[in-house]
């Protein structure tokens, strides 16, 4: 029904197919990279094994293959979505084999041909996978120059490896790795484990890490050549679309599903509340959705809305048991002797992620093994929901994830990989479910809103003893203070969220590291100190002293606070989060007229020890400080009754072109300690530097995100 | 009731028949597997499925293919001549202006629109013109970076 066209031949091609023929114990699979590679794994080499990116040991051709054309393919689990792990795990690989980085050719997230590094989150590439990675290539680089030396009776140590050649340093003789390639020696050796405590390069000698290594497949995103999973199509390929209940909660009662079946072209399935419609194209698939639709009755649920939101989390609060608090000293009697007391409430709307790309999947059963395409983070662990989900040994699944449109935390989850395999595995034929933008706003999952209650306790001396800070829904990352306080309690409580929550760029940090720098900021207030020097006095930790002091340095901190006034504030904030630490000071202008904060500019230093890739960190602390400023300002989900009320980039503003302020990022320097990623924390301090900007010009404290919104409640 | 549609997409000639309420985009990308122009939002505020159409930048997600007959449509697979990069592409790739890539085909098609109306645009003309676009990575900055380039580099070839 569907024609073979060339494009589809491409994306085929583009793929790596499992040989047919082989038994499924024998993984043996063919790369068709137009070189026509082929690469064959035997038994006795579990490449699905869990590496949990540098955990347990795999085997070296579990990551490493020499092909004879000089290139080396390195498998990896990681997913690139855009935060640049393509670049800089072949960056990881070339370094340890003392290869340029062309010649990496990195495979990436196909349950099928790489280990499991664990799923693409968390900011745990640069910490976990990439000395995972490096381990793997230096391990495969020494075995090669072992073989050398054995083959040429000479010690190892005699033998120097550069641009993939060993040499022998007396004698001159040299053999590449291309020369290597594919003998059996070589296979036989790369059956030895990963070593972990294999020598990797140390810093000050990294030639390819360090350096700005564009993105590898940057000319076929550019050229439209590369295929993200939602434009992967198959030979005989239906598109799929999936009945969605009206409101949170609601059951279906009862559908007529005949006049769809009518429908030429177009296959109807029911499994219970499944129900979904697939068709030659997506235009046909939701007309006949909708006309199976309207022939619905469900059973509504009552659901809480977003006008009793905080309440009900207060309400639904789990104190007690395993949210039990973290003390230190005694906060009770600090705050009793304090001489100034402070207790103000936060709180944080729910937010999505809006991905560019909606969750996308494909799926293909054939002799009862399924293949998916999919955008998701983590491949081996939809592979083992899909494998629950259908009842089939996880060998039997495959996921596949081209490099795909950006995630944020909010693809951890396979829905549309499901839904997909769902209608393929009824209809006999590969299914593509592409999710619209309203069903990604209503059904994928929201960063958690939070209820965040914070007291503190001054001296008359203006000095902090006593900080006592509960977040409630959110979670617990980054909520301890890193402040020096004699006397806290810290407490995450659980509670009952009335959305669907989960991961996102920072998760809980950035409503944590809101409240607690928008409250130092009251409390500097009160004791009548400088936001500034009311931190340093209070902090120890060298790194964010180091952060906080550059991006003063930079903003001109002291100099620009001076020159406040009623409209143009200036704010700054710190914080630390997965390892790394940040610093910003922006400016904003606040028109009390029209309720409106415009941010003017923004100046952020970010240190997360060394950098492995300046352009790619760059780039990932922008994205950071302005994907920041939509929850900050505008972004927040508005629901009643289990309907999301703001399901379109039409009444969700994210920020745009015209929302970008001045932008100077200052990437720290450190090189003393592991690298961290940096994906992540630059997005935390953005916040609250911009409440407490607002506060310096108006004198209006704004203690909810999205502040915007809280701007204009204040001023009504 | 289908009807028959002729366009012209990036050079060649290509009849469908389909439902002229189709989106143009689903025809592009379902029907002649020209998969650059991408789905962001169905409703016309992403720029995630800018093409060209007779020149003219349009967003093929709200353009039924029934008005697009007999037009000729360029993507972001068009754009480059051969192996030459358009100028446009070449700036994204110099300011390495792309993290994910998905807004990037629509990015690129709206600055070839904005620079062929106006070859040398001031920042607010470049915010103007690019308004439409989301980047959800937010790499504005390096793509502000990477239009700016492109005008100054077409500029330069212009130069008599
Ligand atoms: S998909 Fe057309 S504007 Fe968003
Ligand atoms: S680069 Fe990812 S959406 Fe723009």
């Amino acid at each position: 029904m569907i024609e073979k066209t060339a494009t589809e031949e491409k994306v085929n091609s583009k793929c790596f197919e499992f040989v047919q023929e082989a038994g499924l114990s024998r993984r043996a699979f063919v790369q068709l990279l137009g070189t026509g590679l082929l690469i064959t794994v035997t038994e006795g080499i579990s490449i699905g094994q869990r590496s949990r990116g540098g955990g347990r040991s795999i085997a070296v051709a579990a990551r490493v293959h020499l092909n004879r054309d000089g290139t080396i393919n390195v498998m990896t689990g990681k997913v690139e979505e855009g935060q640049g792990p393509r670049a800089q795990l072949s960056q990881a690989a070339a370094e340890e084999l003392r290869v340029p980085v062309d010649r990496i050719h990195l495979i990436m997230s196909d349950t099928g041909l790489v280990p499991d590094d664990g799923i693409t989150a968390g900011s745990r590439t640069t910490p976990s996978t990439v000395p995972a990675v490096r381990q793997g290539a230096a391990t495969a680089r020494e075995l090669l120059v072992r073989l050398a030396a054995d083959r040429w009776k000479v010690d190892a140590a005699n033998l120097n490896v550069q641009d993939g050649v060993i040499t022998n340093k007396k004698t001159r003789q040299t053999i590449s790795y291309a020369d290597l390639a594919g003998s059996s020696d070589v296979a036989e050796a790369f059956k030895q484990s990963v070593s972990s405590d294999v020598a990797l390069k140390p810093v000050s000698e990294w030639k390819v890490l360090g350096e700005s290594v564009a993105r590898p497949n940057s000319r076929d995103i550019l050229t439209g050549a590369h295929h993200y999973p939602s434009d992967v199509v198959r030979p005989n390929m239906l598109y799929g679309k999936i009945l969605r209940p009206p409101s949170y909660g609601a059951t279906l009662q009862s559908i007529d599903l005949s006049k769809a079946r009518a429908m030429k072209d177009v296959f109807v399935f029911r499994d219970d509340q499944f129900v979904g419609c697939a068709a030659p194209s997506s235009f046909l698939a939701s007309q006949a959705l909708e006309a199976v639709a309207q022939t619905a009755s469900w059973r509504i649920t009552p659901q809480p809305s977003g006008k009793e939101l905080f309440s009900h989390l207060k309400e639904h609060a789990r104190t007690g048991g395993r949210s039990s608090p973290r003390t230190r000293g005694s906060i009770d009697s600090a705050l009793a002797s304090a001489s100034k007391v402070l207790s103000e409430t936060y709180t944080l709307a729910y937010v999505q992620h809006t991905p560019m790309e909606p969750r996308a999947a494909i799926a293909e059963w054939n002799d009862g093994k399924l293949t998916v395409w999919s955008g998701v983070d983590g491949p081996q662990r939809v592979q083992g929901d899909l494998a629950r989900a259908f009842d089939v040994p996880s060998d039997r699944v495959r996921v596949i994830v081209p490099d795909m449109g950006g995630g944020f935390g909010g693809k951890h989850t396979g829905e549309a990989a499901e839904d997909a395999a769902r209608l393929a595995r009824a209809a006999g034929r590969p299914v593509a479910v592409h999710w619209t933008r309203a069903e990604e706003f209503t059904w994928a999952y929201f960063r958690p809103a939070a209820v965040i209650e914070c007291k503190g306790g001054l001296e008359a001396n203006g000095s902090l003893i006593a900080w006592d800070f509960t977040n409630i829904n959110a979670g617990g990352s980054a909520i301890d203070t890193p402040y020096n306080i004699a006397n806290t309690r810290i407490l995450s409580a659980g509670s009952d969220s009335p959305l669907r929550q989960g991961s996102y760029r920072c998760l809980a940090a950035t409503g944590n590291n809101f409240a607690r720098e928008s409250f130092m900021d009251e409390l500097a207030a009160a004791a009548g100190a400088d936001p500034l020097a009311f931190r340093l006095a209070h902090l120890e930790n060298s790194r964010i002293r180091t952060v906080l002091e550059t991006v003063a340095k930079h903003f001109n901190w002291a100099a620009r606070k001076k020159k406040v006034t009623a409209e143009i504030g200036v704010g700054l904030a710190c914080g630390t989060e997965k390892n790394s630490v940040v610093a910003a000071c922006v400016e904003v202008h606040v028109d009390r007229k029209r309720g409106q904060i415009k941010v003017n500019e923004v100046c952020e230093a970010f240190e997360c020890g060394p950098v492995q890739n300046p352009a790619n960190l760059t780039s990932q602390v922008q994205g950071c400080i302005m994907m920041g400023l939509g929850p900050a300002l505008r972004e927040e989900m508005q629901f009643e009754d289990g309907k999301i009320l703001n399901a379109s980039f039409a009444r969700y503003l994210v920020p745009r072109f015209e929302d970008v302020p001045k932008i100077d990022v200052h990437l720290v320097k450190k090189t003393d300690i592991p690298s961290a990623g940096g994906g992540e924390t630059p997005i935390i301090a953005i916040a609250p530097a911009i409440g407490n900007a607002v506060f310096a010009a108006t004198g209006i404290r704004l203690r909810a995100m999205p502040m915007q919104n809280a701007l204009r409640r204040q001023l009504a | 009731m289908d009807a028959r549609i002729t366009l012209t997409v990036n050079g060649d000639k290509r009849t469908v028949v389909t439902d002229p309420q189709r989106p143009l985009l689903d025809v592009l990308r379902e029907q002649l597997h020209v998969t650059g122009p991408k789905y962001g939002c169905g409703e016309g505020r992403c720029g995630a499925c800018t093409v060209l159409m007779d020149g003219r930048r349009t967003l093929a997600c709200v353009v039924p293919v029934g008005s697009a007959d007999k037009k000729t449509i360029t993507t972001i697979e068009g754009l480059a001549d051969g192996d030459r990069l358009h100028p446009v592409q070449q700036a994204f790739l110099d300011e390495g202006a792309i993290q994910c890539g998905y807004c990037t085909s629509g990015m690129i098609l709206s600055a070839v629109a904005l620079l062929n109306e106006n070859p040398r645009p001031t920042d607010e003309q470049i915010i103007e013109g690019m308004n439409g676009n989301l980047c959800r990575c937010n790499g504005y900055t390096k793509i502000m970076n990477a239009v700016r380039r492109a005008a100054a580099n077409i500029a330069e070839v212009k130069k008599p």
